[in-house]
């Protein structure tokens, strides 16, 4: 008799998991890069492996010295004392290690740099209210499944548990919103929990993990020994999707003809931006990129149809809801995208790669589920899809596209001027956008700026584009943006902010000033918490409870944004008229040797639009207020 | 909802049970019964999760519990395949009136009397839940003090073994 059922055998893969990809420098020459390969594909442990004999040092110096043996170059931190003594021997340490004004800014600032570099972002902070003050950037990352090690201080293991100075039971309050974490109190567990930290963090489907070290086992001796032993029988994650599913897969998309390519973060955070083209070239299928995959997609590629959900273009967001087949990659079906789950895309079957299989079936019920790395997938997909379509012949797609061209005709993304006489903040964002090109950087905080920043710039390349999608976290921008321009120096970054989220966590200017990050920061400043208030404008009878700020035109501006900046040693400007505008970014894109904030004063009446409204089916997008499509043109 | 009993493979490791427990909590899954203990290798622990969940949710909970990365390896034991036993100890309100009307009950439920007073006696009994139940109402009628009970454990028939299998995999 049997004994019961395995539960989801593709979670049960028999192999040990795929090696993580090896971060590649800039620097490094292509050959040392190949080596690093090489390497990185037997051993789980990042970095180029370098073995070192056993050596007796203390924790903190094994801290240090495991950072520097997986590869780390940069860090974010602030130091408190129960991680005092880690700090010691990392003054000695080449890796550059960026003093923050808060631990908030040093968890985004990680986030920044992993998203841009791909690599493992690295912040290092105190315990008790220095761990907690990371708590939001790690729900952050979590959400947006962003490779991130936090490094916590704790008080020694001796007073755990005991209300000590500075104890916070952060392993237990950050247990939800991490992969992993872990409590070292034995020096002597420091290099393999270190190696398996920045494995977790960066394979499978990546996300935070945090690395909790008692004070005692950073003074305490120990042996190092390079490279450690990483044991983790539990986690073994599929990166090669099932053949057969990528079959099944590829024989419906060889008959659907209303199909889309819903493409989400995960193929940005899987590096399958050219894997991607290859299959929407060959399928003729239109691609949506949500707002985690901007970018992922050329926005000027013609068969790009935009963003999909709440802020979408009717384009997506119909081709979504007329669809007959979602190819969906490595997209998660957030309810901003689906808007209520049970009218999204009534008539579509659904192929679903994503490496969690948890995601599979989460919310949206898969056809046809595939486990494993998008970036293996999509090319074994792409070649079924080519021999199906030798064998069944292509798919004719003329009249879906026929549809789909004339909605991006009859209803391309656009604004209108508003009446107060002020600039339209879409338009400043569209010439940051325009002036800067795709090969900046654009990193934006939460809420209206996000989404027209979302919307009006051209992304034309992955990477290009760090917002705080899942968490939607305020006061991302300044910090993730420094991160940014910390990971890919030689890139203009630009932190396009709101006036409220701006006041979150601007004191990282400072840090930028100081450590010659200059990144520059463009305010979108309608004096208000714009998209609670475009709520309230629609929902709420304009009853605009606590949304004034009073930082914009005609109010006391407090802060002054403009002396603001200066105090904190940037370059700064204020831009109120729309012939201002391209001369203001032009002189911000001149400046590289500090940071730069405008004030762009801006009318607190322009809106998101598309909209569709929260607890309506996305037939109901408007395209203005209460202005839904005319759907009489559907075949 | 249906009732579904996980066996679930895990490193001993501390925090593992407040994981799993955090887990359903976030999750907002419904613990029917949770019971933990060492197993026959050392360093894994093995689990006994009894939940409440449909067929969707059954397996959200198995695969969000799979990526808790302490998780070796999820097993759902049906009633069929496997063997089930919950352990009670039921104090009775028991004198020299009832005394033997109380102790014959449990014989009836091959129950043992582990603890014998003037006014009650402390019945100790193992079985399938059901079968806890049905002793549980029998002595309903002479006045139950206490109920003590632990979660269900849970063992699949026939000679194969979860934690060899799962290691072998590993």
């Amino acid at each position: 008799m049997s004994k019961g059922s395995p539960i989801s055998p593709s979670l049960m893969a028999t192999k040990s998991a795929g090696a993580p990809k090896a971060p590649e420098r800039a620097d490094r020459t292509a050959d040392q890069a190949a080596v690093v390969a090489d390497l990185a594909a037997v051993s789980p442990v990042l970095g180029p492996n370098n073995v070192v004999p056993p050596t007796v040092m203390t924790g903190s110096q094994a801290i240090v010295r495991s950072l520097e043996e997986l590869g780390v170059d940069d860090i974010f931190g602030l130091p408190g004392g129960a991680i005092l003594p880690t700090y010691d021997p990392l003054m000695a340490s080449s890796m550059n290690h960026v003093l923050v004004r808060h631990e908030q800014g040093a968890g985004h600032a990680a986030q920044g740099y992993a998203m841009v570099t791909g690599r493992v972002g690295v912040c290092i902070v105190t315990s008790g209210p220095g761990a907690t003050n990371l708590v939001t950037p790690i729900m952050d990352a979590h959400m947006d499944s962003v490779p991130l090690v936090a490094i916590t201080g704790q008080v020694s293991s001796g007073v755990i548990g005991t209300d000590a100075f500075q104890e916070a039971d952060i392993v237990g309050i950050t247990m939800p919103i991490t992969k992993h974490s872990f409590l070292v109190t034995d020096p002597n567990d420091i290099p393999h929990v270190m190696a398996e930290a920045f494995h977790l963090a960066s394979s499978g489907r990546p996300g935070p993990v945090l690395v909790d070290i008692a004070k005692d086992a950073q003074q305490g001796q120990m042996t190092f020994s390079w490279p450690p032993k990483i044991d983790l029988p539990g986690y073994r994650p599929v990166t090669r999707g099932h053949n057969k599913q990528v079959r099944e897969a590829a024989k419906l998309i060889a008959s659907a003809t209303k199909p889309v390519l819903y493409v989400g973060g995960g193929v940005v955070k899987a590096h399958a931006a050219a894997e991607l083209r290859e299959l929407a070239e060959l399928t003729g299928a239109p691609v949506v990129t949500t707002l985690m995959a901007r970018g992922v997609f050329p926005d000027s590629h013609p068969q790009h149809v935009g963003m999909p959900g709440m802020h979408g273009t009717v384009s997506a967001v119909t081709a979504l809801q007329q669809s007959d087949l979602l190819i969906t990659l490595g997209a998660r079906f957030d309810d901003r995208v689906t808007g209520i789950l049970k009218s999204f895309a009534p008539n579509a079957k659904v192929i679903h790669a994503d490496i969690d299989p948890a995601e599979i079936s989460k919310n949206r019920t898969a056809d046809v589920p595939i486990v494993g790395s998008v970036k293996e997938i999509i090319p074994e997909l792409t070649e079924a899809v080519r021999s199906q379509f030798e064998s069944a012949g292509t798919p004719d797609l003329t009249t879906w596209w026929a549809f789909l061209n004339n909605l991006k005709e009859t209803y391309p993304l656009g604004w209108t001027e508003p009446e107060d006489g002020l600039s339209a903040p879409q338009r400043v964002i569209e010439r940051i956008g325009a002036l800067t090109g795709p090969e900046g950087i654009y990193v934006a905080g939460v809420g209206q700026h996000q989404m027209w920043a979302a919307q009006f710039i051209k992304y034309e390349r992955p990477h290009a584009w760090l917002n705080s999608g899942g968490a939607g976290t305020m006061g991302y921008a300044v910090p993730a943006a420094m991160g940014a321009k910390v990971g890919e120096p030689d890139r203009v970054v630009w932190a396009i902010d709101g006036d409220g989220c701006f006041q979150m966590t601007n004191q990282e200017l400072a840090t930028c000033a100081i450590n010659k990050i200059p990144i520059k920061v463009a305010i979108i400043n309608n004096s208000s918490l714009g998209m609670v208030r475009q709520w309230q404008t629609l929902f709420y009878e304009g009853r605009y409870s606590n949304t004034d700020l009073n930082t914009g035109h005609e109010s006391v501006r407090i802060p002054d944004f403009v002396k603001l900046g200066e105090a904190y040693g940037c370059a700064s400007f204020r831009c109120e008229r729309d012939e201002d505008i391209d001369a203001t970014i032009q002189k911000a894109l001149e400046i590289n040797d500090r940071p730069v904030v405008i004030d762009f004063v801006v009318s607190p009446d322009s809106m998101v639009w598309p909209m569709v409204p929260a607890g309506v089916s996305n037939d109901q997008i408007q395209v203005a207020r209460n202005m839904t499509p005319e759907w009489e043109e559907e075949d | 909802m249906t009732r579904h009993t996980l066996s679930v493979l895990v490193e001993d490791k501390p925090g593992v049970l407040t994981r799993v427990a955090s887990l359903f909590a976030r999750r907002a899954f419904n613990i029917n019964s949770l019971a933990v203990g060492p197993t026959e290798v050392p360093g894994m622990s093995r689990m006994t999760v009894v939940v409440d969940a449909d067929g969707d949710l059954i397996e959200q909970v198995t695969k969000q519990l799979n990526k808790l990365v302490n998780v070796i390896k999820i097993v759902e034991l049906t009633s069929e395949s496997s063997v089930q036993r919950d352990h009670i100890l039921v104090k009775v309100r028991a004198d020299a009136a009832t005394r033997l009307q109380v102790t014959q009950a449990a014989d009836l439920f091959r129950a043992s009397v582990v603890d014998v007073s003037t006014d009650s006696v402390v019945i100790e009994a193992t079985g399938h839940p059901e079968k806890l139940t049905a002793l549980l109402s029998v002595l309903e009628p002479f006045g139950i003090r206490e109920i003590v009970q632990s979660g269900t454990l849970a063992v699949g028939r026939g000679s194969r073994s979860m934690s060899d299998r799962a290691l072998r995999s590993a």
